[in-house]
């Protein structure tokens, strides 16, 4: 263990630059967030992820945002536990109706002020769920969406991007 | 030892079927099946329903192994249920019959198992749906003195996906898990019916996302089999590449996520870098991290070229240095060895009569890989091992998941050195007038995966059917924590890692 600690002491860090973000992108990301939500927002955010269904392509590139190549925490974002604990509510997947009832307590149980970020085309339009039995369709079939950041899944490049996007002011 | 074929006459079977025999049995055949499933060297690959007509799906380990279809017509809805001789079934059979209506005659438990009530309609994949089921659910009553229930999910604290467990405890003990899955439930497989090939591919693709390529596999070989379409070798072997590098991202990702849950961050810090690594140069390759949609029926949608090689070359070189020693350090970190050495043992003769595959099973002592021994190309002409351990812990999970890295990379190195030129996709041309079957077995990272289809006569999908291995291998991470403290099942539950969304579909 030694060795390998030394090693990555002695390495230059493995973490990429922040992404740029381009005006056009962040206009097309964030264009509901209004300059007051950005300011409650702050600087740091505390994200409960909520798989409603996804096939767990998003949730891999969610994970892969907190190695140490993306290392979201150096950005003041981060994944907690309990929602009680959260500002944002990362939805991802169709909205299984399965999961109707869990989503919906799921987000009864944030505290205010409170903002949903839909992630993947599932829960950006119901990608190719759309219109399943199963499935409510967007995030927004239930929830009041604030972001939405496409893809199948979005890189974690995107999803940086994205929730970059919510802190800017 | 009954030979398969001494109870069901290849020579009765349906035409049109490929590559493996599709037999139609009496209910008297059936049962015969039936009974004997689960020893004698046979193992259930497979149970659902196409319209009035039930399938099972059986292998038979004999040398060489033979995979057979069944195939019941059922009487006013009605077929004889598998799982009274054969408990592996039930879940299968509590699926079929909230997705297609058709009653499982003798069913020990009939519960609903995917359907939640939450629907609007019953049985979706019934010509006619019947009325929605009534939500609730009854689990299995659990009795004695001291004893408490632990209900967990299906939202969980982690950035995975849904499911619930209910646990009995005592104390700290855990006396049984009963888990209640079907969260994720989408509607693929009515979704798959009526779509063209290209688009059910792209659905298939997307049944488990970390399986995405084994799933694409497993959906375009039933197609060209169906269809029967020669796939180009440069195909073939482009698709075997895809295939080993979501291997190695997946086992990569899970040593270091165990890791993780017994607390040691170092190892899940450098796994993580080298998953990242593997999808970097996936996407160098072929355009797409995870390689969706990368795999179409025909062949590929997309080559190799010098970048991707390159890019490929350079990460053998870095998991060949970085490789020993994170599992040096995993081996000899006893705080480590402390948590994964005899946590979660799951006994060899359950895996065998669940057909259980992937490291679950082979960590248990069944010596069963499909790209050695259902083999199909380009494994046939390359060298691997397939690595098995007895002890059935985490940790014999785990050194199989650390070996099974190790032959991939071995396996890519030989892919790269044969890979032969070429065309990469070949036309498919489905519409024939004729409605044919195919069905095919891939080796996702996480075991066998199978894929049955019927294409009705303008080639569009009629019907499609996909397995997951975590079907057979959810009922064992009950068996695997009995006994254990509640605070290791998180360690046993990703030594296993199944999936939810390809077992919900």
């Amino acid at each position: 263990m030694r060795k390998i600690l030394l090693e990555s002491l002695l390495r230059r860090p493995v973490t990429d630059a922040p992404p740029v973000i381009e005006d056009s992108e962040l206009a097309a990301l964030a264009a509901s967030i209004d300059v007051a939500a950005r300011r409650r927002l702050g600087r740091g955010l505390a994200i409960r992820e909520l798989d409603a269904g996804s096939c767990n392509g998003c949730e891999l590139e969610i994970n892969a945002l907190q190695n140490a190549v993306y290392d979201l925490e150096r950005f003041g974002l981060r994944f907690v536990a309990s929602p009680r604990h959260a500002d944002v509510l990362m939805v991802t997947g169709p909205l299984a109706k399965n999961m109707r009832i869990a989503v919906e307590r799921t987000y009864d149980a944030m505290p205010a002020p409170k903002w949903v970020v839909a992630v993947g085309d599932c829960a950006v339009t119901g990608g190719l769920f759309a219109g399943s039995y199963a499935c409510l369709g967007p995030a927004e079939a239930v929830l009041p969406v604030t972001l939405r950041i496409p893809g199948c899944p979005p890189t974690p490049t995107e999803l940086l991007k994205g929730l970059l996007t919510l802190l800017r002011s | 030892m009954t030979p398969l074929t001494e109870l069901i006459d290849p020579g009765r079977a349906a035409p049109g079927h490929a590559p493996w025999p599709r037999v139609p049995v009496d209910a008297d055949n059936w049962l015969d099946v039936a009974a004997l499933l689960g020893e004698n060297g046979w193992t259930l690959l497979g149970l659902w329903a196409d319209g009035q007509r039930v399938h099972m799906a059986v292998a038979d380990d004999a040398v060489p192994p033979a995979v057979v279809v069944i195939s019941l017509d059922t009487e006013n809805g009605t077929y004889p249920s598998v799982s009274r001789y054969h408990p592996p079934a039930i879940r299968l059979e509590r699926a079929l019959r909230d997705l297609s209506g058709l009653q499982p005659e003798g069913l020990p438990d009939p519960r609903p198992w995917l359907d939640h009530g939450a629907w609007g309609i019953g049985a979706p994949l019934a010509r006619v749906p019947s009325p929605p089921a009534a939500a609730g659910y009854t689990f299995l009553r659990v009795e004695g003195e001291d004893l408490h229930e632990i209900a967990v999910g299906p939202v969980h604290a982690g950035v995975i996906e849904p499911g619930h467990f209910r646990f009995t405890n005592d104390g700290e003990t855990v006396v049984r898990l009963e888990e209640r899955l079907g969260y994720t439930h989408k509607g693929l497989e009515s979704l798959l019916a009526g779509s063209t090939l290209d688009h059910a591919a792209r659905l298939a693709g997307r049944a488990s996302g970390d399986s995405t390529v084994a799933y694409a596999l497993a959906f375009a070989r039933a197609a060209e089999a169906a269809c029967g379409v020669v796939v180009p070798p440069r195909a073939v072997w482009l698709r075997a590449l895809m295939a080993e590098l979501e291997r190695m991202a997946n086992h990569i990702g899970d040593l270091g996520a165990v890791c993780n849950d017994a607390s040691f961050a170092i190892i899940h810090a450098h796994c993580g870098i080298l998953r990242e690594r593997v999808l970097r140069a996936a996407a160098t390759c072929f355009g797409h991290r995870l390689m969706m949609d990368r795999i179409v029926p025909g062949g590929v949608a997309v080559d190799l070229g010098a970048t991707g090689l390159t890019a490929l070359r350079a990460l053998l070189r870095e998991f060949g240095k970085r490789l020993p020693a994170l599992a040096e350090l995993y081996d000899q970190t006893t705080s480590l060895q402390d948590r994964m050495v005899t946590a979660g043992i799951v006994r060899p003769a359950l895996v065998r009569r669940f057909g259980c595959g992937g490291h679950v099973g082979r960590a248990s002592g069944r010596d069963f890989d499909t790209r050695r021994d259902v083999p199909y190309p380009p494994y046939d002409h390359l060298r691997f091992v397939v690595p098995v351990q007895t002890e059935g812990d985490v940790n014999a999970r785990l050194w199989v998941r650390i070996r099974e890295i190790d032959q991939s990379v071995g396996l890519i190195n030989q892919i790269l050195a044969g890979l032969p030129a070429g065309a990469i996709r070949a036309p498919v041309d489905p519409a024939t007038g004729v409605g044919r079957e195919g069905v095919a077995m891939v080796e996702s990272f996480r075991g066998d995966v199978l894929a049955w289809l019927r294409l009705d006569a303008a080639g569009a999908v009629a019907r499609c059917h996909l397995r997951d291995p975590s079907c057979f291998q959810w009922p064992l991470l009950e068996a695997a924590i009995e006994g254990n403290i509640i605070a290791d099942f998180p360690i046993c539950n990703k030594s296993f890692n199944c999936s939810y969304s390809g077992h919900d579909l």
